[in-house]
C-alpha cells in the first residue's frame, strides 16, 4: 500500500505522465470495457430487470444451440487444419532447401492482406450454383458447396497464414544445432523430428491453434457467404438478430455466449501456453550443416506446398477474372463495367474506407506505442489492468464488439451511431493491441540505461520519449502500422454493425454485392481493396527507405 | 564537500510480497571532496551500484540524505541533478551519430548548433578520437563506445561524474589502457567523480580514495595504501589482494605497537586496527610479498615449512608453503626469480617478515 502511494506521489510530480495515464485509462474503460459491459448488461437485464430469461431462451433454442456447436466445431477444425498447413509451410521453409522459398513465403502471406472473405467469394465463383467448375465445366445444377465443407475450406485458406507466421517464428527460434546434436547422438531423422523439433514447437503450435480458434469463432465474412441455412454459425445469428429482427437484447445474449469460448481460449493462450514457450539461447545465429529432412521428404513437402500455392493462385486468378467478366458463369466476356460501378456508385465506400483506415491506423499505432512504453517502462497503479484490458479487443469477437458499440453509443450522452467517430474509435481500439505488442517486444530489447542516460543528461520524461524511445520504436511502429492498416481495410465483423448511409466500408459493400448475387462487382471491389493495400505498403516502405536509407527496407517483411 | 551522503539506506521490497524486504544499502555515510575520485569497491550485490543510483537519482533512498554541492537533492529527479553517468553498457543512443550522442546534453540545454559543434570537436580532440565525429554507434568498437560515453558525460561539465563499472565489457588489455585514460581525463578536467567497480586493480589505479562495501555496509573508506596495507577488518584484508593470517596472542598493546606472540616468539607490530587487551586472540596480517623466504638454516627462524607447490609466472614465482604447526597453506611471492633463485617443490625452507609490512587485526 505504501508503495502504491509512493508511486502515485511520484506520478503527481510528472503531470504529463499523470494526464496521459488518466486519459488512456478513461478511453480504455469507455471504448473497450464499457461496450463489453453493455453486452452483458443488456443480455441479463432484457427488460430493465435482472433476468436470465434471454440467456435461457438462447441456450434452450435448438437452432441457436446448434449454431453454437457449429461455431465450436468450425473453430476447432480450422484451428487443427489451419495450424497443420501453417506448420507444414513453416517447417518446409525453415528446415529444408526447397527452391522458390521466397515465392512460398509470399503465397502464405498474401491471404493476410486480402479481405477475409476473398476465399469464400472465389469458392462461390468456382463451385457455387453458377460456378465456373461446378456449373460451366461439370454442368451441375445443384452444388453442395454451402455448408461445412465449403466454409472449412475457406477458413483454412483464410487463417493458415496466421499460424504460418507464428510457427515460422517458433521454428526459427529453435536452433538447428539442437537437431544436429540429436543426430550426432545417433537419432534418425524422423526420431529427431519427433523427439526434439516437435516437442520444442508444441507450445507454439498450441498457441497458433488457440489464436486460430479465436479468430475463426469471431469471423463473420466467410460464414455469412458460405454457411448457408444448413450450417448456421453463431456470429452470423447474432448479426441477423440485430440487423434483421432488431432484437438487441437477443443479439446481445448471443454475443455474450460467443464471448465465453473465445475468452477461455484467449486466457489459455496468454497465461498458460505462452508461459510454456521454450527459449533456446544461442550466441550467434547458426546454420545447420546436416539437413533434418531427407531429399525424398523434401520433394513431398515441395509438392504439398505447390498444391496449396496453386489453390491460392487459382483463388486470386478467379477474383481477377471475375472482376473483368461481364456476368460470371453466364457471359465471361471481358468488361470494365464492374470497375465503372466501383469508381462510380460505389466510390463513396472506397473513399470512406481509405479515410477511416488512414485516420484510425496512425492514431491506433501511436496509442499502442505510448501504452507499450507505459507498461514496460513506467510504474503506476493499475498497470497490469491497463495492459490486460487494452489487449482484450484481441480476444473479443468483432461481432461482440460491434454489438457492444451499438448498445453503448446509441443513447445519451454518447450518441455516436451513424457517425465517422464511432467507426474511427472502433478501429483505433480494435487494432491498438497490434501496436502494443510490437512496441512491448521492441522496448524489452532496448537497454533501459539508454533512456536513463538521456534523463541523466537532463532530459525530462517527455523529451526522452520523443528523442530517444520513439525513434527506437519506429521500425516496430511502422510494421505495426502496416498490419493494423491491413486489418482496418479488411475488417468487417464489428464494422458491419456500425456503418451507415453516410459512412460505408468497402468490405460491407463486397458483402452486400455477394448477397445480392452481383459477384462481378464484389470481385472488382475486392481487387481494388487489395490494390489499395499494396499501394499503401509500397508507399510507407519507400517513405521509410527515403527517410532512413537502407535501414527502412529492413523494417518490414511483408 | 562535493557529494555528501548522510545515513543512506535503501530497502527494496518484493512487489509481489511486500513483507519480503532486501536491504541493499545500510547507513552509508560518505563525504567526497571537490575534484576527488572515490571508488565504490565490493563483491557483486554489495550495494555499490545501488548507492551510485541513489546519487544519480534513479533510486530514491529509503532513509538518509543526498547532498550535492551543498544542496539536499533527495527530491530532485535525475534530469535535474547536476550529475552525469557513464553506464556499464555505455547506453550509446543507437539512432544518433557519435557527435549527436556527445552533443545530446548540450542540445537539451538549447545551446546553438555552432557552439555544440565547437565543444564536441574540442572534447573529441582532447580525448584523441576526433576522426569518429560522423560515425554511427554500430561502427564503433567497445573502446570507442567507451570514449563516446565518457565524452558525452564530461561535455556537460557536471558537478559529479558517475561511473557504473564502465570497463567491465572491455578485454583485459584495453581495460588497463582505459583506466589510465579515465584517470588522466578526470584529473585534466578536475571533475569530482565516483566510480563503481568490483575489480580491485581498477580501484587501486583510478582512485584517490576507495570505499569498500559488503552486504550493503561500508567496510572501510581510505586511500589505496590504507586499504591494502592497513585494512580495517578481515573482510577488507581478504577482499583486496591476497593475504596470509598468522594466529597470535596479544602480550601488550602500547602506543607504538602491539606486542604479539606467534610460533612461541614475540614480535612488535607497529600497525594495527582495534583495541586490544592482554591475551586477546588476534591475526597477524601478512601479504604474500611480505614473507621473506630463506633456505633452512641453523638458529631460530619465525617459522619453518616445506614448499608444497610452486608456480612460475615470469616476473614472479608463487609458492604454497606448509608451515610447521599450521593447517592452512601460506602463500608467498618472490620477485626477479632469475636473480633471487628458485625453491623446489618439497624443499625445506624458513620464513620471516619485516614488522613494518605486517598489520594486526582482531581474530
Amino acid at each position: 500500500m505504501k508503495e502504491k502511494i509512493r508511486e502515485l506521489r511520484l506520478m503527481a510530480k510528472d503531470p504529463l505522465l499523470l494526464t496521459v495515464v488518466l486519459v488512456i485509462f478513461a478511453s480504455v474503460i469507455l471504448f473497450i470495457l464499457y461496450p463489453l459491459f453493455k453486452v452483458i448488461i443488456v443480455s441479463v437485464f432484457p427488460d430493465g430487470a435482472f433476468s436470465l430469461s434471454m440467456l435461457g431462451k438462447v441456450v434452450s433454442s435448438w437452432h441457436l444451440r446448434t449454431a453454437f456447436l457449429n461455431s465450436l466445431l468450425m473453430g476447432t477444425l480450422t484451428a487443427v487444419l489451419g495450424s497443420l498447413v501453417g506448420f507444414i509451410f513453416a517447417f518446409t521453409i525453415t528446415r529444408t532447401n526447397i527452391p522458390c522459398k521466397k515465392f512460398f513465403n509470399l503465397i502464405a502471406i498474401i491471404p493476410i492482406i486480402s479481405p477475409p472473405f476473398i476465399g469464400a467469394l472465389a469458392i462461390i465463383m468456382l463451385f457455387g450454383n453458377n460456378g465456373l467448375i461446378s456449373s460451366t465445366i461439370l454442368g451441375l445444377t445443384n452444388t453442395r458447396i454451402y455448408g461445412i465443407r465449403g466454409l472449412l475450406f475457406a477458413q483454412v485458406i483464410t487463417f493458415f497464414p496466421v499460424a504460418y507466421i507464428t510457427l515460422k517464428g517458433v521454428l526459427e527460434s529453435i536452433s538447428p544445432t539442437l537437431e544436429d546434436a540429436a543426430m550426432d547422438l545417433g537419432g534418425s531423422r524422423f526420431k529427431v523430428f519427433r523427439k526434439v523439433t516437435l516437442p520444442l514447437a508444441v507450445p507454439g503450435i498450441a498457441s497458433a491453434m488457440l489464436i486460430l480458434f479465436v479468430e475463426t469463432l469471431a469471423d463473420f465474412g466467410n460464414p455469412l457467404i458460405l454457411a448457408g441455412s444448413r450450417f448456421s454459425i453463431l456470429s452470423v445469428q447474432a448479426y441477423l438478430e440485430i440487423t434483421g429482427m432488431y432484437n438487441l437484447s437477443k443479439g446481445a445474449a448471443i454475443a455474450f455466449i460467443l464471448l465465453i469460448p473465445s475468452m477461455t481460449a484467449f486466457l489459455l493462450q496468454k497465461y498458460w501456453v505462452s508461459k510454456k514457450q521454450y527459449i533456446t539461447i544461442t550466441g550467434k545465429p547458426t546454420t545447420s550443416s546436416i539437413k533434418l529432412v531427407s531429399p525424398r521428404v523434401t520433394w513431398i513437402l515441395f509438392a504439398v506446398l505447390s498444391l496449396f500455392a496453386a489453390v491460392i493462385i487459382m483463388i486470386y486468378l478467379t477474383i481477377i477474372w471475375g472482376a473483368f467478366a461481364n456476368t460470371w458463369g453466364n457471359d465471361n466476356t471481358l468488361t470494365l463495367r464492374h470497375f465503372a460501378y466501383v469508381f462510380g456508385v460505389g466510390f463513396g465506400a472506397v473513399t470512406d474506407t481509405i479515410i477511416i483506415a488512414g485516420l484510425a491506423t496512425p492514431i491506433s499505432g501511436i496509442l499502442g506505442m505510448v501504452i507499450a512504453f507505459l507498461v514496460v517502462r513506467k510504474k503506476f497503479p493499475g498497470k497490469h489492468a491497463l495492459e490486460f484490458s487494452s489487449m482484450l479487443s484481441f480476444a473479443v469477437p468483432g461481432t461482440v464488439i460491434g454489438i457492444g458499440y451499438v448498445l453503448a453509443f446509441n443513447s445519451r450522452p454518447l450518441v455516436l451511431t451513424g457517425t465517422l467517430a464511432i467507426l474511427l474509435i472502433n478501429f483505433i481500439f480494435r487494432y491498438v493491441p497490434v501496436g502494443i505488442q510490437s512496441g512491448i517486444a521492441v522496448l524489452r530489447q532496448v537497454d533501459p540505461s539508454i533512456e536513463e542516460a538521456a534523463i541523466d543528461l537532463g532530459a525530462d520524461s517527455q523529451t526522452t520519449f520523443k528523442k530517444i524511445t520513439l525513434p527506437l520504436m519506429i521500425p516496430a511502429f511502422f510494421s505495426g502500422l502496416i498490419y493494423s492498416f491491413v486489418r482496418a481495410m479488411t475488417a468487417i465483423s464489428a464494422a458491419i454493425f456500425l456503418v451507415s448511409s453516410q459512412w460505408n466500408l468497402m468490405t460491407v459493400q463486397i458483402m452486400s454485392q455477394v448477397n445480392s448475387g452481383r459477384l462481378g462487382a464484389a470481385a472488382a471491389f475486392s481487387l481494388v481493396l487489395v490494390m489499395i493495400i499494396l499501394l499503401a505498403i509500397l508507399l510507407i516502405r519507400s517513405l521509410l527507405t527515403y527517410k532512413y536509407g537502407k535501414l527502412g527496407g529492413t523494417f518490414m517483411k511483408i | 564537500m562535493s557529494v555528501l551522503l548522510k545515513h543512506i539506506t535503501k530497502i527494496f521490497k518484493d512487489p509481489n510480497n511486500t513483507a519480503k524486504e532486501f536491504t541493499a544499502v545500510k547507513d552509508v555515510n560518505l563525504d567526497v571532496h571537490e575534484g576527488e575520485m572515490v571508488t565504490f569497491l565490493g563483491p557483486s550485490g554489495c550495494g555499490k551500484t545501488t548507492t551510485l543510483r541513489v546519487i544519480s537519482g534513479f533510486e530514491s533512498p529509503t532513509e538518509g540524505e543526498v547532498w550535492i554541492s551543498g544542496k539536499m537533492v533527495n527530491n530532485d529527479p535525475p534530469n535535474k541533478r547536476d550529475t552525469s553517468m557513464v553506464f556499464q553498457s555505455y547506453a550509446i543512443f543507437p539512432h544518433l551519430s557519435v557527435s549527436q550522442n556527445i552533443g545530446f546534453g548540450l542540445d537539451l540545454k538549447g545551446i546553438s548548433k555552432k557552439e555544440i559543434r565547437t565543444q564536441v570537436e574540442t572534447i573529441m580532440e582532447v580525448m584523441n578520437f576526433k576522426d569518429l565525429y560522423n560515425r554511427r554507434p554500430d561502427q564503433l568498437s567497445g573502446g570507442q563506445q567507451q570514449r563516446v560515453a565518457l565524452a558525452r558525460a564530461i561535455i556537460n561539465k557536471p558537478k559529479v561524474l558517475l561511473f557504473d563499472e564502465p570497463l567491465s565489457n572491455l578485454d583485459a588489455k584495453l581495460r588497463d589502457q582505459m583506466r589510465i585514460e579515465i584517470r588522466r581525463i578526470q584529473q585534466t578536467f578536475g571533475i569530482t567523480s565516483i566510480y563503481v567497480t568490483h575489480d580491485q586493480d581498477e580501484a587501486m589505479t583510478v582512485s584517490d580514495r576507495i570505499m569498500v562495501m559488503n552486504e550493503g555496509e561500508v567496510m572501510q573508506i581510505g586511500t589505496p595504501f590504507e586499504i591494502y596495507s592497513r585494512p580495517a577488518n578481515t573482510f577488507v584484508s581478504d577482499f583486496i589482494g591476497r593475504v596470509n593470517f598468522f594466529p597470535a596472542t596479544v602480550i601488550s598493546a602500547g602506543t607504538d605497537g602491539v606486542v604479539v606472540k606467534c610460533f612461541g616468539q614475540q614480535r612488535v607490530i607497529p600497525s594495527w586496527n582495534g583495541e586490544f587487551v592482554k591475551d586477546e586472540q588476534v591475526n597477524i596480517v601478512l601479504r604474500p610479498e611480505s614473507l621473506i623466504l630463506g633456505k633452512l638454516e641453523a638458529g631460530k627462524p619465525f617459522a619453518k615449512g616445506v614448499i608444497k607447490r610452486s608456480v612460475y609466472l615470469g616476473p614472479t614465482v608463487e609458492y604454497e608453503i606448509e608451515l610447521e604447526g599450521m593447517d592452512a597453506l601460506m602463500l608467498a611471492v618472490t620477485y626477479n626469480p632469475v636473480k633471487e633463485g628458485f625453491y623446489r617443490d618439497g624443499e625445506k625452507i624458513q620464513i620471516d617478515f619485516d614488522p613494518v609490512s605486517a598489520h594486526v587485526l582482531p581474530r
